[in-house]
């Protein structure tokens, strides 16, 4: 859907059919609606034919990274003699993404169901759905159908009566960014300050525990289940552009535009159609501007790439950017970039966990430098050393928190080097003229 | 939809009684709370990892997590009082100190600061008499700061106000939500 | 084994190794904060990367594992910008101390800056401020100048198994905590001072006391308990103002206890003997050494002697004073308190008997007791070697026929009786070896000057027994220590060349070698 508003036709809604229909929360509604049919499916069949199904669909990690997701579970080695886990990451914080909010406040037990059927292919008992500690909504929903789930023996010690075992527990975080990050996220879950771990070991061999741990968007754990039910070759035709990117994708739309909200469409699907039709367009009076697709931690993209790119994994990097956790953030031209970017740079300072020299200093003197220049007290060289740092804190850190700091900086000033300058040499920003600055 | 509180979820209620930290300190997990505890630690392999969950309970009970509490904690859990506070400051949910009444956090990263979440901000600041981010208002009733993104950037501007999650708040909306609270 | 190349130098290191320890190996030093071979790999400071050929980011070369065929470049173009830009931010917030700071000197932020950083700073931005901390114990903790490595956290958390310190808060607000009342107490705390890369963790002992190049540094062993850690004794203007441990993967690893290393006072030691003296119409006045010596001799010569000793004294002295007992006996005792292990290294300890040389002095033949004139026979002479009779009454010594004394200090006690007092160095002044109590035997070296006219005691000792007719031509400790190997079986086969400064167990020494600590352990 075009959540809150009405699903636009143009859309194809699998994962969001339901939003906005407060029935299918409970048990009995999401049953109606067909669910737990997939759960049963996969209870019935070997886990290493589920992890063939996934493989062959082509679904890639919805979080952001877009790992192919039945490769990811296929690292798990079965017979290993030690207790695998499953982590759901539901810690959704990264800026302008909210699809996975929608996903637990809908349809909660469709994430319930996808968690045992990961659970069950990687040979795991638990699963734990870590959920971020403002989600008091999608906490509240998770935390009830979960118990609506064991108490039906749909989950347990005695899933849907066929003697295993699938326990899945609701993790609350505390407020912090950096537990989306599959590492930091296990340390979180175990106890520890929010902190990623640096790799090798990855997960699949020591993870949460010490123990093979797989970890999952809970976007990509509930598309497990009508891929289950409907096949591999269903998912892998849902393709509009490219035989990599396959099936649909919410895309979480927020800013300077008519209709924000989450939309469901197809892989491969034309961005500017999107923009200006599925999303309204700009509002009233004013122009787009730029468009940051994929969350605040992927290149920003002028118009001109954003019309000409078609939404799937390839089509956002062939367009200067990257489709990320499809968080598509509309600036329009009433919007200083620098302000906007040195609040982003904010963001990420105040979100690094402070183990890195790179990430903890730089995230922190760049936003230094930046909201410098945002107040008319910048000079030229600050944008050469903006751009020396942030190279300086890509790939060199343990996780990207650093990296994604610098990425906004980096396109920012490539691609609209006119308003810093502008406001470098003492030019306030004025919303009509930015496009010709 | 409706742009306010879906959903249903409500805070407790935390003007019943002194939660302000005065008075010595009682333990916190004792009855049912001790039970909860322990049946969380049925999830989990070893007893750190309800940390964080033993941190919430401290919070939902006493409304802050002071430094008696962080004992108890690590006590019950077999870590040291230093291992607990380092985790208690690393996330910014859990409240060090005592708060107002109704600890209102406005969220203002891009997505939301594009959509005029500042003014949301000034709104609360000034129909609080709080004036200033982070202090608590002299009747004790409200704290407003800054939070990073809450994960409703499509319902700008998001508030949280203890445990109840606004959407799309306005500053026209604010006086309505206090008038509401008080 | 596993072969790579670092720098064009062909290296052969075992599996498991990482490239920062195969660069050692190779004899390239990656400048690093946050690893420490002691300590749990972080691989956090990212001061170490290093251009590894055919991989896509700079690898960290603390955390990262060498590979067969692998081509590690240290100083391309690339890994030096990442090094010069780790500095660089390390330096934004740190402020300009270094007139003011303790570490000035033997700060690893000078030196690596020094080597690779940048001449200026570009940053113009306010620097973080937060006060200055008592940690409790001997540890200051100056937030200011803290670069986040970490390795404090990872000593008490992972070495001591006492966690007393964390990170707190987040981002570059963070820095290193510890809770209200919960202090830097533990027995091994101070290590922190030493691990710590810069001036952020401070002995307050050893505050504003001197700066690191006014010091004159000897290899030593720790003489305050049985350990034997080994340390490095550090003296200003004469006088011992530090001793840090000195690595031994056999003894100590990294480590020495705080009562140990605070404990050096005593060294420095003013009331002294200081001159020869013989009792002449009543008084001890004082003489020259020839005199003395002479007097000594005459008074030992035929009689029966009972040697009242120290364990702080030396293989060689102890050895040189059982050649004068010849049909006496000779005994020790040896002040105690509790013992107090280093839980995350294996037999590692404060130990409950406080003196250097225990076991070297029971090996030797002297009685360890609680009454340490027990044995002192009717009519034997009394020498008293090393001791200061402290806590014992001058009635004591009425059994005695003549009383010698050879120590650094006129013990009260005796100074009624004593008709020769031979004055001797104590522990930092001299050189010798002394044994641990695993068997080990150490080489510790001169760290001071010794006062007034004293000379070492093995000297005093070989030439007392040259005046009793003995064998004695001993011009260097080494040469006793090598009659001592010629005569005792235990000693066999040891030389000051063999025992080096990482010392050697003797031939019968209880315990196997220690499991040496595995460099770069997880």
């Amino acid at each position: 859907m075009g959540f809150p508003h009405h699903p636009h036709p143009r859309e194809t809604t699998v994962l969001s059919k339901y939003f906005g229909d407060a029935e299918a929360r409970t048990l009995d509604g999401w049953k109606k609606r067909g669910g737990y049919k997939a759960l049963e499916k996969a209870l019935g069949m070997q886990p290493a034919d589920i992890v063939n199904v996934v493989k062959e669909s082509g679904l890639r990690g919805r979080g952001g990274a877009g790992f192919p997701t039945g490769m990811k579970w296929s690292f798990m080695k079965p017979g290993d003699g030690k207790p695998h886990y499953l982590c759901c990451n539901a810690d959704e914080s990264e800026p302008g993404t909210f699809k996975d909010r929608e996903l637990m406040r809908w349809t909660p037990h469709a994430l319930v169901e996808g968690c045992a059927i990961g659970a069950y292919a990687i040979g795991a008992e638990t699963a734990y759905i870590y959920i971020r500690g403002e989600f008091t909504e999608p906490l509240y929903w998770m935390e009830k159908a979960v118990a609506e789930a064991y108490a039906a023996g749909i989950i347990g010690k005695n899933a849907m009566g066929t003697g295993k075992r699938v326990d899945v527990y609701v993790h609350k975080g505390a407020g912090a960014y950096i537990c989306g990050e599959e590492t930091a996220l296990m340390n979180s879950l175990e106890g520890r300050r929010g902190n990623p771990r640096i790799k090798p070991p990855f997960p699949a061999v020591s993870g949460v525990f010490g123990m093979p741990t797989t970890i999952n968007n809970v976007e990509t754990l509930i598309a497990s289940a009508p891929i289950l039910l409907n096949g591999a070759d269903w998912y892998k035709k849902m393709s509009l552009s490219n035989p990599k990117s396959t099936g649909t994708k919410l895309f979480s739309v927020c800013g300077n535009v008519q209709r924000p909200g989450t939309y469901e469409v197809v892989l491969g699907f034309p961005f500017k159609e999107f923009l200006y039709d599925l999303c309204g367009g700009p509002l009233h009076g004013r122009k787009f501007k730029a468009v940051i697709p994929g969350g605040a931690s992927v290149p920003i993209q002028t118009m001109e790439e954003a019309e000409a790119t078609l939404m799937d994994y390839e089509g956002f990097v062939a367009q200067g950017s990257m489709l990320g956790s499809g968080g598509v953030i509309v600036i329009d031209d009433a919007q200083p970039m620098v302000t906007v970017i040195a609040r982003l740079a904010r963001f990420f300072a105040h979100e690094s966990c402070a183990q890195c020299t790179q990430c903890r200093e730089g995230t922190a003197w760049t936003t230094k430098i930046m909201e410098r220049i945002r107040d008319g007290e910048g000079t030229m060289e600050d944008l050469d050393t903006l751009l020396d740092i942030g190279e300086q804190m890509t790939g060199t850190t343990i996780c990207v928190l650093s990296d994604s700091c610098a990425v906004p900086v980096a396109s920012g000033i490539k691609k609209f080097r006119g308003e810093f300058e502008a406001l470098i040499q003492g030019r306030r920003f004025h919303p009509v003229t930015a496009a010709v600055a | 939809m409706t742009p306010d509180l879906v959903g249903g979820v409500e805070s407790p209620d935390y003007a019943s009684h002194d939660r302000a930290g005065h008075g010595p300190y009682t333990p916190v997990f004792v009855g049912d709370v001790k039970r909860e505890l322990d049946d969380l630690l049925t999830r989990y392999p070893n007893k750190m990892a309800a940390l964080l969950p033993a941190l919430w309970i401290v919070q939902r009970e006493r409304r802050w997590v002071s430094e008696e509490a962080m004992v108890e904690v690590a006590e019950l859990l077999e870590l040291t009082p230093a291992y607990v506070k380092g985790v208690v400051t690393f996330y910014t949910m859990y409240h060090q100190h005592p708060v107002g009444q109704y600890f209102i956090q406005v969220c203002t990263t891009s997505p939301c600061g594009i959509c005029g979440a500042e003014d949301v901000v000034k709104a609360f600041l000034r129909h609080t008499n709080t004036g200033e981010l982070g202090i608590t208002s002299p009747d004790g009733k409200f704290t407003v700061i800054e939070v990073e993104c809450l994960g409703a950037c499509g319902f700008a501007t998001p508030v949280m106000v203890n445990e109840e999650f606004i959407e799309s708040m306005t500053p026209d909306k604010v006086p309505e939500l206090l008038a509401r609270l008080k | 084994m596993v072969n790579l190349t670092i720098e064009d130098r062909p290296v052969t290191v075992p599996e498991g190794t990482t490239i920062l320890e195969a660069a050692k190996v190779a004899g390239i030093l990656i400048p690093h904060y946050c690893y420490h071979p002691g300590l749990p790999i972080a691989g956090v400071c990212r001061m170490c990367l290093v251009q590894v050929e055919k991989a896509p980011k700079l690898a960290p070369s603390c955390a990262t594992t060498v590979a067969e065929g692998q081509v590690v470049h240290v100083y391309t173009d690339k890994s030096l910008e990442a090094r010069k830009a780790v500095l660089e931010m390390l330096l934004i917030n740190h402020p300009l101390d270094c007139p003011i700071c303790d570490q000035s000197g033997e700060c690893e932020l000078q030196d690596f800056t020094y080597m690779e950083g940048r001449k200026e700073s570009r940053y113009r931005d306010p620097k973080r401020f937060n006060p200055a901390e008592d940690f409790g114990g001997d540890v200051i903790y100056v937030p200011n100048r803290c670069i986040l490595c970490t390795r404090c956290v990872r000593f008490m958390d992972d070495v001591a198994h006492e966690p007393t310190l964390n990170v707190s808060e987040r981002g570059d607000r963070a820095l290193i905590g510890k809770f209200e009342g919960r202090d830097m107490t533990h027995p091994w705390a101070a290590n922190v001072i030493d691990l710590c890369p810069v001036g952020a963790l401070l002995s307050k002992d050893f505050l504003n006391k001197a700066r690191a190049w006014e010091l004159d540094r000897t290899a030593s062993i720790c003489p305050n308990c049985t350990q034997g850690c080994n340390v490095m004794m550090e003296t200003r203007e004469n006088q011992i103002v530090r001793m840090k441990p000195r690595p031994n993967e056999n003894v100590n690893a990294f480590f020495m206890c705080d009562w140990g290393r605070l404990n050096y006072r005593w060294m420095n030691e003013k009331n002294r003997a200081e001159q020869p003296m013989v009792r002449q119409g009543g008084a001890l006045a004082a003489t020259t050494w020839e005199l003395a010596i002479t007097a000594a001799a005459r008074a030992l010569n035929g009689k029966k002697v009972f040697v009242a000793a120290s364990p702080m004294l030396s293989n060689e002295s102890l050895f040189l004073l059982t050649e004068l007992i010849q049909g006496g006996s000779g005994a020790f005792r040896v002040v105690e308190g509790d013992e107090a292990p280093l839980a995350g290294v294996e037999d590692l300890a404060l130990r409950r008997e406080r003196a250097a040389n225990v076991y070297g002095a029971e090996k030797l033949g002297f009685k360890k007791t609680r009454d340490l004139l027990g044995g002192l026979g009717q009519g034997d002479v009394l020498v008293v070697a090393g001791e200061d009779l402290a806590g014992i009454d001058a009635a004591a010594l009425s059994g005695a026929s003549d009383v010698i004394v050879i120590s650094s200090v006129l013990p009260e006690a005796a100074a009624a009786r004593a008709s020769v007092v031979l004055p001797i160095a104590n522990f930092a002044e001299e050189e010798g070896t002394v044994t641990n109590l695993r068997g080990r035997v150490q080489r510790f070296t001169q760290a001071r000057q010794a006062p007034g006219e004293t000379r070492p005691s093995w000297l005093v000792l070989g030439d007392l027994l040259g005046a009793l007719g003995k064998q004695s031509n001993f011009f260097l400790p080494s040469e006793v220590f090598a009659r001592l190997a010629s005569v005792n079986k235990s000693f066999a086969g040891l030389s000051y060349d063999t025992i080096g400064f990482k010392g050697l167990p003797l031939a019968d020494a209880p315990a196997g070698p220690k499991t040496p600590i595995a460099v770069g352990a997880a």
